[in-house]
């Protein structure tokens, strides 16, 4: 028989789980039901008068080819940025799970980029690719390359990926390191008189046994792509050339708080709740099939 | 900031009593740090000096966009400024916010502060005054674009520094001169958009948007797609495909090249001077703006870029009167020659500019006058006055993408010019929308 731990009255409950609901209220359903109910208006930036549009806020941006352009760009950027920040972590976090002696100050050196604020963190990069004073830029052009982001649509859309998967590295070797820690060593040493040689065993029992946190750091990296780089766009690119690394959050960004139009950049927080809803949804029903707990 | 803003704090708590008893307050937000920052600090506590009524309150509220923000958030919270400043790009924003802003010259009425609305510089004010020549707010700071000349990237390359380089024409034959010379960076820009549309149309006096560039009302349309811009971007697109003009970026990432020497050329606002001057290792001087000679036989006037101050509503009469009286403070000959000695930026009124030259200053720091020439030679036209659009700075944004596209070769000047007035009227729509 389960074992169940009850109740007597609601009070003692509600007091529990009141202090998260009251988070989640104030600081997410809240805003997020200001945002839907301001997405059907077009107000001025004061706040003087407002204009009822209905759903002309959504009609305004779907019609928009750009606007579509950039569901593109930031497919491509959050593709990208999950796969980069992840890779590198998973290979780090098996190399310093081998080490016998000094893994803690690998381990230690591997977190620090994480500290890093993503505004920070591309300045930082600007700085090694500026196309003038840049240090690696200055490497490239000695290699006959010509670095120039300002300009070339994919070499941006690189900068401002592997400056966002950089600090992000960090948070999943963490996640990877743990995982790898709680790895039975029995089940490794059995394959290992099997016969199977150290990348067989990885693929075939370490990292099944990894799905899990894998799995737990896809939906977050993706979350992390869409939501938390636009501080490395703004400060490398600005979203240029063109509209190459404008992905939806930084437009929500830009037309709200430097463009003043609130309707709009509401309705694209609301588009994009629903984007990130839908692949949440997707990836917990399809993927999560795959993972074995 | 956060330092300005304890030191605010300090003030205004150290003040309080005393406010309490007679003096009042007056809060001023504006987006200056450094050399600038300690500049206006230095106007405010001067007025503060001057008189024992009012108080002046400086804080830094971040960059342009940032301090903007930061009053439309206050005044939504009812926490607003008697004083704000604004970027010019935010002046049509300002504008339609009827019942959040006071006009400057009914402020200076009812206030009963001196106030001579024809001792400002016609091309100045105008940006900030009403087709009815009401002035709405005070110009503060204000720039015009000129061309500066690294004169000993010239020699280097073989062509003579005191070269003619007052048409673009002109300007096109040096660039390949330069280029042979081995010059690797011929010309450099800051601020495209203002620089080589905006400024470009007033200069050979086209309109930029219609309605006299949205100064008549909201129903303008960009007409930045005219034949005499397409022909300068056209050229300007050769350039860049020749490696005679390079592009660094869309605010001014251009500086840093010209002043540490690397560009022979360099088309950046009057304000550049104080940075300029500061760095550069190398001889340089300041030409007015190029024309097109084929587009005009003679150049109209640039138009300016910088900021206004706002006096915002909702606060008590007797604030509006030290606001009046700051502002009528800042407009003096003496705050205004010192202020455009210092800074590069074009003195606001004629009398400044008459007193600085009488002063020496322009013969001591030859070129510091050209801006001030070149904005005042002419009477403003319709299409020189400067350019008043909804939602300026996200346009400025489409330009910038557009321009891009040109200078990348990937779009010709007429199809880019095309497309950003098509993607910039959907926006000015929706701001007529918004505004109505």
């Amino acid at each position: 028989m389960e074992k169940r731990v009850t109740f007597r009255g609601w009070l003692l409950p509600l007091a529990l789980i009141a202090p998260q609901v009251i988070i989640s209220a104030v600081f997410f359903f809240y805003p997020a039901g200001q945002a839907v109910w301001q997405s059907l208006f077009i107000p001025d930036p004061f706040g003087l008068s407002s204009q009822f549009v209905g759903l002309g806020n959504f009609e305004f941006l779907l019609s928009d080819k750009y606007y579509r352009a950039s569901f593109v760009t930031t497919a491509v950027f959050s593709t990208l940025v999950t796969l980069c920040s992840m890779i590198p972590a998973l290979f780090l976090a098996v190399i310093a799970d081998r080490l016998i002696k000094g893994s803690g100050v690998y381990r230690t050196l591997l977190i620090w980029p994480y500290a890093v604020a993503p505004a920070v963190a591309g300045v930082l990069w600007l700085f090694m690719f500026n196309t003038r004073v840049g240090v690696v830029a200055w490497y490239l052009s000695q290699l006959g390359y010509d670095w120039n982001h300002v300009l070339n649509d994919t070499e941006a859309m690189g900068l401002v990926v592997v400056a966002s998967a950089w600090g992000r590295i960090s948070y999943n070797f963490l996640f990877f390191f743990a995982a790898l820690q709680s790895v039975p060593r029995s089940v490794i040493e059995a394959a290992a008189i099997d016969g199977a040689h150290f990348w067989r065993r990885f693929f075939t029992i370490v990292l099944p046994l990894l799905s899990p946190t894998a799995f737990f750091l896809l939906v977050v990296n993706v979350v992390y792509a869409f939501f938390e780089t636009f501080g490395v766009i703004h400060t490398i690119t600005g979203g240029g050339p063109q509209q190459a690394t404008t992905i939806l959050v930084y437009k929500v960004f830009s037309d709200g708080f430097v463009g003043q139009d609130l309707g709009s950049s509401s309705a694209q927080s609301v588009i994009l709740l629903i984007v990130v809803g839908l692949l949440t949804v997707i990836q917990f029903k399809y993927v999560e099939k795959r993972v074995h707990y | 900031m956060k330092k300005n803003f304890l030191g605010a704090l300090a003030v205004t708590t150290a003040l309080s009593p005393v406010a309490a008893m007679a003096q009042t307050e007056v809060q001023f937000w504006h987006a200056f740090t450094g050399r600038l920052g300690e500049l206006v600090k230095a106007q405010v506590e001067e007025f503060n000096a001057s008189q024992d009524e009012y108080v002046v309150v400086e804080s830094h509220k971040g960059n342009y966009s940032e301090t903007l923000n930061a009053g439309i958030a206050a005044f939504r919270a009812g926490e607003q400024p008697q004083i704000l400043m604004v970027f010019e790009v935010g002046t049509a924003t300002m504008m339609s916010a009827e019942g959040a802003i006071r006009p400057v010259y009914e402020v200076m009425a009812e206030s009963g502060a001196s106030f001579d609305p024809d001792a400002y510089i016609g091309a100045v004010k105008g940006y900030y005054t009403t087709t009815d020549g009401d002035m709405l707010s005070l110009p503060f700071n204000s720039s015009t674009p000129v061309l500066w000349v690294n004169r000993d990237a010239f020699e280097a390359a073989g062509v003579d520094p005191d070269t003619d380089l007052s048409t673009w024409e002109k300007v096109g034959d040096v660039l390949e001169q330069l280029k042979a010379g081995g010059e690797d960076c011929p010309l450099v820009t800051a601020w495209q958009s203002w620089i080589h549309l905006e400024n470009m149309s007033a200069y050979h006096d086209v309109p930029f948007a219609s309605q006299d560039n949205g100064f008549a009302g909201l129903d303008t349309e960009l007409m930045l797609n005219g034949p005499a811009q397409v022909a300068h971007l056209t050229a300007m697109g050769d350039w860049a495909k020749d490696g005679k003009f390079i592009y660094t970026g869309r605010r001014n990432e251009g500086g840093a090249n010209f002043r540490s020497g690397e560009c022979a050329l360099f088309t950046e606002s009057s304000a550049g001077y104080a940075g300029i001057k500061a760095e550069a290792e190398f001889d340089f001087d300041v030409r007015p703006l190029p024309y097109w000679e084929a587009v005009t036989s003679e150049p109209q006037n640039t138009i300016i870029g910088g900021a206004s101050l706002w006096v915002m509503e909702g606060h008590d009469p007797e604030e509006y009167k030290g606001v009046g009286e700051f502002l009528s403070f800042l407009s003096s000959s003496d705050v205004q020659s010192a202020w455009h000695q210092n800074t590069g930026y074009l003195p606001i009124t004629a009398e400044a500019g008459d007193a600085t030259r009488a002063a020496g200053f322009y013969d001591e720091n030859p070129g510091t006058d050209i801006a001030v020439i070149q904005m005042t030679a002419k009477e403003p036209t319709a299409n020189s006055k400067g350019l008043r659009l909804g939602s300026f700075d996200q346009i400025r944004g489409i330009i910038d993408e557009e321009l891009e596209a040109v200078w990348a070769g990937e779009k010709t000047a007429q199809e880019a010019m095309d497309s950003a007035k098509e993607r910039g009227d959907a926006l000015l729509r929706r701001f007529e929308s918004a505004n109505q």
